[in-house]
């Protein structure tokens, strides 16, 4: 059992090994340095499947623990404590698949190739350590550390207007994980052990050794809350997907969509709904409300939107409402199909930018009106394109409808309501996303400048095979994802139901 | 054959991921021997099933397999498995029967076609997807299908994608259906709210228990039923979402006859009586569904007289035709709605046939107005055709005709039937019979039209195919002759039909002491219905044999009802301008431009120039002379003395 407490740093070292053998390459080698960062990515990706064959479901703890003072200052005592549970595992193996695929779709990029893979693999050591993190100081360090990345790959490598969107994109964040340091911070001050252990202050919490009034439960709740509403995320706070999406390069928005968006999601997990359940139970109306109206909504503006790849970030604050909304559902199959969904929705969705990247490598837009009839030209990407599609919207026997499926029906046995009104997405995700379809790949070929495209090359097919295959497991055979994952969402829905029952006493007393 | 009958199920799915992966390396004849063996192997497993299944004692006819786990999340669990019963046994026999015979037609039918290979493993993959939707054992697999079917549609609807038309067809055909599909997800919803489990079995065993006798009032099941009802009017083309259907004929001919006649439209029928456990304790739905029936019935029948496009007749006239089954379902007679299905599906997908053959020989030409006299030159086209218009039409012996009248029957003298839905669906009978026959008469007789249209282009006389697609021909005109004795009205025999179905509808609510219903026998009531029908058929001679003046000089006097009538009533403008339009233009203007953009946006980048402003104020501080900062650090001294000066009274 040694050896395997060590795996997620060993994620860790793999990567930051990769990053400074891509230091040294020289950068005109431009082959060697795709194929290292290929290498070490796709090293890390076998590697972390350990995690999948060494994770026992049957444990309600974290696993892979591993615990050690970083830096004691004063009364700080932060520490490197990292570990994983069932929710976060199928996270860190999603962000270790998805990554080599991003650099393999990144063979286009053609300048500056070994900052760019040196980005590349800093932006996974830090989205693996987001997941991973089980201190608070840890956390908001590697939440810092993949914004930098993140910035660079927007601003150096994207489209026309790339500084105005990567610094949109940082300022948001930024503006928002401020409020989340200063919720830390304050959490601090509460905790008489002067430490920032998330699992030991949770704990607390839950067992009343940390008491907090109810106006700083609230606080805190809403400083997180905002924090990672931005990141994921929820109307109205979306504004700077767009942007960013569009003018990000391919690898940079399949890593957005696919994983970034998800830490917004998993930080509402993790921090907001075992730390305060009672206010999450007590905004949980409101909150749902702003995820149906960012479900109705994205859909509709992405069904006028001119540009591909705005109409697939509109449709990730779409799909991420009905993540939120699961979440704040509090009921096991709701929770568990969130979860899932974010799977589900860091598959296909990565899996749309990836497409839509391949025709931009070809053509160099992508506005919907440059085509038409590319079924001609391109049958095996038009193929493709429909089976992404098809578990994008949600169609059963894919992956999307499990989760999709899973959230609804969840809500409905917490409120109808929302979730009838919540069903009117499926809808709308065919309208936009079939509607698009048509005009992109059916009717005649109209622009002389697509007589001659390329179908996909080997390379494309590659890339996009295992995502196909991953999209029918996850549709049909599920049992291989949510049987781990089972064990921690029945925590955090036991922890919602413990508080929920007394908390209607609290309140009925408390105003007297 | 029983222990393993699923495997059926699975065979086209193989066919469909060969000729779909490898099928463009592969020469015509590979790829229409793969496609159509595995249809035709599981029809013959089907069969072989069909036999063995009759020999079981009537009690053990219900055999469940399950494969593997699909879902399951906390107590919801949804397997991969499959009820063999006999709703379920009548059911894949018509799949895959008439699938086998439309795929063998096709091999001809689609010869000139590019992208075969893709022609042939959507349809493999449909029979797949039918085939679980009739065979799952829960509601959540039966979605599976049910949306799997509506995919199938889809693609094939948009065969000619080329065509703007063919894909505004498919993407209507999906989302109109997906707004049904909603309707049916949340009725599925509410069944695991209230039963906890989503297996029919277990269901109806629940409802039963909690439910012994029809509730009063409109309750949960009233609830769940209406909300099953909506997914099948999308699935079936019945009001208010019946418009998919007429455009859906922009597919290929044998896929109208396969998917848009016999099989998948048919699938909303199935459900219904599949759910008859909880439809029968709903009886307010159940008018529904009856009303809605009658209403589409007479509704289509009446815009199926007025088309010239041959294919649009057939359209309407399935939908019509739908309508009648949703009418049998809906008065509680479940087994004459499945009898009609499956009389239905032959004639029907005969008449398609039969249309594709017009079609084809007249090079792809599809208005009635430019046929005629073609009974000289298509002779089996022209006999099978008006074996299947006999059959549709209901005249006495023809297997439509025993299937309808047991519908009309049901309709008058069931507990939840009345009058009006007898006399309703009598007219509709007429209407029918009348629109059939002008069918035939346009294109069989009379003047050659067809010259006149194509006289550049057709050299010679139109022909018929081989030999190979006349099979399928013969076989279901044979049907359609016979396979209404399996269900002879009470006059006349036994309804064997309906014995063997009985298995399926167990679980019924304590039927309450039915008092005698109305004044009239079974017998007295068909004869009428045969009168009216064949007073059609007569209307129809007169209009369009007898004198072709007349026709038009109706059309003149009644100028604005053949107008109404002949543009479908407006319907389809009506939904364009008050959904389509309305919602993207809302969207487009208020929605992104107004509010994201300015609103939201303009708040965000609002803030941003706001403290680029301040910046740019407050930047004026450090201006880098050294005796500006000191004019600052005096007045600061200034205001720190002052604040200590006044706090310290």
């Amino acid at each position: 059992m040694l050896e395997t407490e060590v795996l997620l740093t060993a994620l860790l070292l793999i990567l930051a090994a990769g990053a400074s053998m891509v230091a040294f390459v020289p950068s005109r080698k431009i082959h060697l340095l795709r194929g290292t960062a290929l290498f070490f990515t796709t090293l890390t990706f076998l590697c972390s499947l350990l995690l999948v064959s060494h994770f026992d479901s049957e444990i309600d703890t974290m696993q892979f623990v591993q615990d050690i003072s970083w830096f004691d200052v004063g009364g700080l005592h932060v520490r490197y404590h990292v570990g994983i549970d069932g929710i976060s595992l199928f996270l860190v193996i999603l962000t270790t698949f998805l990554v080599p695929v991003a650099v393999l779709a990144s063979w286009s990029i053609e300048e500056k190739v070994k900052s760019y893979m040196f980005f590349m693999l800093l932006l996974e050591v830090g989205m693996i350590g987001v997941f991973i993190s089980l201190d608070l100081i840890l956390f908001y360090v590697f939440w810092e550390v993949m914004l930098v990345p993140m910035y660079f790959l927007i601003g150096v490598w994207g489209g026309e207007r790339r500084i105005y969107a990567a610094v949109k994109f940082f300022i948001y964040t930024m503006a928002g994980s401020l409020l989340m340091l200063a919720a830390i911070i304050s959490l601090y001050f509460f905790n008489e052990a002067q430490n920032f252990d998330l699992v030991e202050i949770t704990q607390k919490l839950s067992s009343g050794e940390i008491v907090l009034s109810p106006l700083a439960e609230r606080l805190l709740f809403l400083a997180f809350f905002l924090a990672f509403a931005v990141k994921v995320p929820l109307f109205p706070f979306h504004t700077w997907l767009p942007d960013a999406h569009v003018e990000a390069p391919t690898a940079g928005s399949v890593l957005l969509a696919g994983i970034l968006l998800k830490m917004g999601i998993y930080g509402l997990l993790r921090f907001c709904l075992p730390m305060f359940p009672a206010v999450s139970v007590q905004l949980a109306p409101a909150i749902s409300l702003l995820a149906i109206i960012g479900i109705i909504y994205g859909a509709l503006v992405a069904m006028v939107q001119p540009d591909i790849k705005k109409l697939v970030a509109y449709s990730s604050i779409s799909h991420l409402g009905f993540v939120v909304l699961g979440i704040f559902a509090f009921n096991f199959q709701s929770i568990e199909g969130a979860t899932y969904q974010m799977l589900n929705h860091g598959v296909s969705t990565g899996a749309l930018f990836l497409l839509v990247g391949m025709i931009y490598d070809r053509r160099h837009t992508h506005l919907i009106e440059d085509f038409g009839g590319l079924a001609h030209v391109m049958p095996c990407y038009a193929a493709f394109f429909m089976v992404i599609a098809l578990s994008s919207i949600g169609l059963p026997g894919l992956n999307g409808f499990v989760g999709e499926f899973l959230i609804l029906q969840g809500t409905f046995l917490e409120n109808a309501g929302r979730a009838a009104f919540a069903a009117s997405g499926i809808v709308l995700s065919a309208v936009y996303m079939l509607w698009m379809y048509q005009r992109v790949f059916m009717g005649t070929l109209q622009n002389e400048k697509n007589l001659a495209l390329p179908d996909l090359n080997w390379r494309e097919i590659l890339i996009l095979v295992p995502i196909v295959i991953l999209a029918l497991w996850m549709g049909l055979y599920s049992s291989t994802f949510l049987r781990k994952m089972d064990t921690s969402v029945q925590k955090v829905v036991d922890r919602i139901e413990h508080v929920r029952e007394p908390q209607i006493y609290r309140v009925e007393y408390s105003g007297h | 054959m029983l222990e393993n009958y699923w495997v059926l199920i699975l065979i086209p799915l193989f066919g469909f991921a060969i000729n779909g992966i490898f099928g463009r390396r592969f020469s015509r004849q590979v790829i229409a021997w793969l496609s159509c063996s595995t249809v035709g192997l599981s029809f013959l497993i089907c069969l072989l099933t069909f036999w063995e299944f009759i020999q079981l004692p009537v009690d053990k006819r219900t055999i469940s397999r399950s494969l593997f786990t699909w879902i399951q999340s906390g107590n919801l669990v949804s397997e991969f498995s499959f009820l063999l019963d006999p709703l379920s046994m009548v059911m894949i026999l018509v799949v895959t029967g008439v699938g086998f015979l439309i795929h063998v037609y096709s091999v001809e039918y689609m010869a000139g076609e590019e992208g075969y290979y893709r022609y042939f493993s959507y349809l493999n993959l449909f029979i797949f997807m039918m085939s679980v939707l009739v065979l799952a054992d829960n509601y959540l697999l039966m979605f599976v299908g049910w949306e799997g079917v509506g995919l199938c549609s889809y693609l094939l609807i948009g065969y000619y994608f080329e065509k703007r038309s063919a894909g505004d067809a498919a993407k209507k055909a999906f989302i109109v259906n997906r707004i049904g599909d909603v309707g049916f997800i949340i009725g599925i919803f509410l069944i695991f709210r209230q039963f906890e489990s989503l297996e029919y079995l277990t269901v109806f065993r629940t409802v039963s228990d909690q439910f012994p006798e029809p509730t009063a009032g409109f309750g949960v099941l009233g609830a769940i039923t209406l909300l099953l009802f909506i997914g099948a009017t999308g699935k079936s083309a019945q009001i208010p979402l019946y418009v998919w259907l007429p455009d859906a004929m922009e597919g290929p001919t044998p896929v109208s006859a396969l998917i848009h006649a016999a099989t998948m439209v048919t699938a909303g029928v199935y459900m219904i009586a599949r759910s008859a456990p909880l439809y029968t304790r709903a009886p307010e739905t159940l008018f529904i569904v009856a009303a809605v029936g009658i209403s589409t019935a007479l509704l289509a029948a009446l815009i199926a007289m007025a088309q010239r496009d041959i294919k649009k007749v057939l359209a309407y006239s399935t939908i019509s035709q739908l309508g009648y089954m949703f009418l049998a379902v809906g008065v509680g007679a479940f087994s004459a709605g499945i009898f009609h299905l499956m009389t239905h599906a032959f004639f029907k997908a005969l008449l398609f046939l039969g249309s594709g053959s017009v079609i084809l020989a007249l090079h792809h030409e599809q208005d009635l107005m430019k046929m005629g006299g073609l009974r000289k030159y298509l002779r089996v086209t022209f006999y099978t055709m008006w074996i299947a218009t006999l059959a549709i039409a209901g005249v006495p012996l023809f297997s439509g005709f025993f299937s309808k009248e047991e519908i009309l029957w049901k309709a008058y003298s069931s507990p939840l039937g009345n009058g009006a839905f007898w006399f309703v669906g009598v007219l509709v009978a007429g209407l029918t019979a009348f629109y059939m026959f002008r069918l035939i008469f346009l294109v069989f007789y009379g003047a050659e039209r067809f010259e006149e249209a194509h006289h550049e282009s057709t050299p010679h006389s139109p022909t018929e195919p081989s030999s190979l697609i006349k099979v399928p021909f013969m076989i279901l005109a044979f049907f359609s002759i016979v396979a209404g004795f399996v269900g002879l009205p009470e006059y006349l025999g036994t309804n064997r039909l309906e014995g063997f179905l009985a298995p399926s509808f167990r679980y019924m609510p304590e039927p309450a002491s039915v008092e005698e219903h109305g004044h009239f026998s079974e017998s007295h009531l068909a004869l009428i219905a045969i009168l009216v029908t064949f007073f059609g058929i007569a209307a129809a001679y007169q209009l369009y044999i007898r004198d072709r003046q007349i026709t038009e000089r109706l059309a003149a006097r009644f100028s604005l009802l053949y107008q109404l009538i002949w543009r479908k009533f407006f319907v389809d403008e009506m939904y364009d301008w008050m959904l389509v339009r309305s919602i993207r233009g809302f969207s487009r203007k208020i929605l992104w431009k107004s509010i994201d953009v300015n609103v939201i946006d303009g708040l965000v980048n609002g803030t941003a120039s706001l403290m680029q402003t301040w910046s740019h104020a407050l930047k004026r501080m450090q201006s880098g002379y050294a005796r500006v900062y000191a004019t600052w650090i005096l007045g600061g001294a200034i205001l720190i003395f002052l604040y200590y000066y006044l706090t310290s009274f």
